[in-house]
């Protein structure tokens, strides 16, 4: 049995199942903070497997969809500035900005192209010397050190056409923002697997410690997430809110000092704007001032148009937990992956993508 | 916003197929194009024999791959088109578009590896072109194939034809090729000895018909991967399909993979492999069939055709739950969170 088979070994999911089934009895709600949790769940159809008492609901973990519509549409600006290369992680692209989305950019003559990371723009910059190349760096404590790395090569290099245009983020303060707003009553929190293997487990101490929710570190395989739940389920019951690692083969308490030391050599936190969440305190990561020169937002005066609103879309609510995605009145009808109002349904690992891709057997 | 085409559109999903819809499908109207097959079957004055003709265009990066190239890409690819049809592929075309640069080292190597993936498939390459385009305007070289083959009498295989109580087999495991070729490409490089399963299934074919001669559908699941097939195959037939996660054959390698990247196995591309739809009572001897070709030792029975919910594919998951399985809407981007 190869180790991806041992965490979807039908026996066991079953005998886990069956566990909650036993433990659960008064009714929890569940986020999973993570997009590519969301995506895991609904791919394997366990909402069909829980018992009514738990409600699983997705939270603002999708890198793409909270990137906000301003910045989005700054770096669309970016890609418009004759001879700029803008580079970018893939789905980012088809991501609707207020007016038009870089896929759009691109298909009329501005020169976006997808990357698989950071350190490929950076082979980007070498080989067009005299063109600026944008990398749009998105994403959470996962993506970042990648591309702090990617500044302190270019640094060493002594390139000057390699810039970044920062949007990264922080898990953590956005929990908290989500948690203070009240909006939605919470029982547990599944913490999200590849932000902890960097952050560390005991960045979620606050949550048992400070919320009394308790947190569990999954994994993206089936058996992981209904081990994830299960812990939940039962500290929900016995009203004793800790921290559980189900995926102590990568996550440790102390996460990876190495990645968290590139992140703040490079980046300094900052108030970042969210779609959904509007601005929160400390929750951004923006270059230091002394890599100024290699920062997008500094060097490049590129100055869009006011963003303008989407009209209907319920993304916002989504990404808070508000409101699961098929609640949203356009979910299906006039919002479906082929034609997205909002960027959950465009980003792969958007909450409306994943409950439209991936929806239960109809009855 | 000016209308334009993405790279979406050349994805085999959800947005190519509207693309077909809307721009080609009402200009070029004629019956054969109505078929929507793999290829197209044909009747010279309704006497037999029939022929199937196919035509593909093929745009690989990197253009040498583990376990195949273009060249034998090419012609796998229209040779398993034709063979959907249940056909005898005897004869293809090749047109090449290079780009100014191309090394005649690299050409040579592919010409060479087209010229052995014919002459195992038993099919000659009767005429050909060349164009040379720009520096910049071309991935190194694109080539389109166009395949002809004959219908053996009685043979009446198409995507219209899945029956309520037909069963779904697979030859093989699922994802090798589209994995296999995303480890070589730049920034994405992960070590792996997983190899394309690029190959020709036209023998495949014929010693299925010989055991199975009233299979109802093949479908070969190139681009799009398995879920554009059934996904296909339910639409055209307007018939439901169930199938069981957990029967579908997919390598540990292709998993793990699948699992870093955050893809659905279920949409990665195949070269190689094949969807068979057929009447129950000749499941079993076509499963035999199948096994006992080196190209089909993992053949499984994955599912069954329902007059439930026609369009729409179902899937019980490996741990048991219950989901739809759509039509994948675009490329393939790994996740990054
Ligand atoms: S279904 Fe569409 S419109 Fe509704 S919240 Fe999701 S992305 Fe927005």
């Amino acid at each position: 049995m190869t180790l991806t088979e041992r965490f979807r070994d039908p026996e066991a999911a079953r005998v886990v199942v069956d566990r909650i089934r036993a433990r659960s009895n008064r009714p929890v709600r569940l986020m999973e903070f993570c997009g590519g949790h969301t995506h895991a769940i609904l791919r394997f159809g366990i909402p069909s497997l829980l018992p009514d008492t738990v409600d699983l609901r997705s939270g603002p973990g999708c890198p793409l969809c909270v990137t906000s519509a301003e910045d989005l549409d700054h770096a669309i600006a970016l890609a418009e500035v004759p001879d700029v290369i803008l580079t970018t992680f893939g789905d980012m692209i088809r991501v609707p900005g207020s007016r038009t989305s870089l896929a759009d950019a691109k298909a009329n003559g501005a020169d976006v192209r997808v990357v698989y990371s950071p350190l490929d723009a950076l082979q980007t910059a070498r080989q067009n010397p005299h063109r600026p190349v944008v990398f749009l760096g998105v994403g959470f404590e996962t993506t970042a050190p990648m591309v702090a790395s990617a500044v302190l090569t270019a640094d060493a290099e002594g390139l000057d056409n390699f810039f970044v245009f920062s949007t990264h983020k922080l898990t953590p303060p956005a929990t908290v923002a989500i948690l203070n707003a009240g909006e939605v009553a919470l029982d547990g929190i599944i913490g999200p697997g590849h932000v902890t293997t960097v952050i560390g487990s005991d960045a979620w101490r606050f949550l048992p410690d400070e919320y009394a929710i308790p947190c569990a570190i999954a994994g993206f395989e089936p058996l992981d997430l209904l081990r994830a739940i299960l812990a939940l389920v039962q500290m929900a019951e016995d009203e004793d809110p800790t921290i559980s690692n189900t995926y102590a083969r990568s996550v440790r308490a102390e996460g990876n000092p190495a990645a968290r030391q590139a992140i703040d050599q490079v980046f300094a936190v900052a108030a970042a704007e969210w779609r959904g969440l509007g601005t929160v305190p400390r929750s951004g990561l923006q270059v230091r001032e002394v890599f100024r020169r290699f920062d997008a937002r500094y060097v490049f005066s590129a100055a869009p148009p006011p963003s303008l609103r989407p009209s209907g879309c319920r993304c916002g609510e989504v990404l808070r937990g508000v409101l699961s995605p098929p609640e949203c009145p356009l979910f299906g009808n006039a919002c479906t992956p082929r034609n997205p109002v909002g960027p959950c349904m465009v980003s792969a690992e958007g909450a409306c993508a994943a409950y439209h891709q991936y929806r239960g057997w109809p009855s | 916003m000016k209308d334009v085409i993405r790279l979406a559109h050349g994805a085999g999903g959800k947005t190519m197929n509207d693309l077909i819809r809307e721009v080609f499908a009402t200009p070029l109207d004629n019956r054969y194009l109505r078929q929507m097959a793999d290829s197209a079957v044909v009747e010279p004055e309704h006497r037999n024999p029939r022929f199937a003709i196919s035509t593909d265009s093929y745009t690989v990066r990197p253009l040498i791959f583990p376990g195949g190239d273009i060249g034998s890409l090419a012609v796998h690819g229209t040779v398993n088109d034709v063979a959907m049809s249940g056909a005898r592929p005897l004869w293809l075309t090749a047109s090449f578009i290079l780009e100014e640069g191309l090394s005649i080292a690299t050409l040579k190597h592919v010409v060479q590896s087209m010229a052995e993936a014919a002459q195992e498939a038993g099919v000659q390459i009767v005429a050909g072109d060349t164009k040379v385009v720009e520096r910049g305007h071309g991935d190194g070289m694109y080539i389109n194939t166009a395949g002809v083959g004959v219908v053996p009498e009685g043979v009446m295989i198409g995507p219209d034809r899945a029956q309520p109580g037909d069963v779904v087999l697979l030859s093989g495991t699922i994802g090798d090729h589209g994995i296999a070729v995303l480890s070589k490409r730049e920034g994405l490089a992960f070590e792996t000895d997983l190899l394309s399963d690029s190959a020709a299934l036209n023998g495949l074919v014929e010693s299925l018909l010989s055991a199975a001669p009233l299979v109802h559908c093949l479908r070969d699941p190139t681009r799009g991967g398995l879920a554009a097939a059934l996904n296909e195959l339910a639409e055209t037939s307007r018939v439901g399909i169930e199938i069981e996660e957990g029967r579908i054959p997919v390598r540990p390698a292709v998993a793990a993979a699948c699992e870093m990247m955050g893809f659905d196995p279920l949409t990665v591309a195949n070269e190689g492999k094949m969807v068979v739809i057929v009447p129950p009572q000749e499941a079993q001897a076509a499963v035999e069939a199948l096994h006992a070709h080196p190209l089909g030792q993992n053949a499984a029975r994955i599912g069954f055709v329902t007059d439930d919910h026609p369009g729409l594919v179902l899937a019980r998951t490996g741990i048991g739950g219950r989901r739809v399985v759509d039509m994948p809407l675009g490329e393939l981007l790994p996740r990054i969170c």
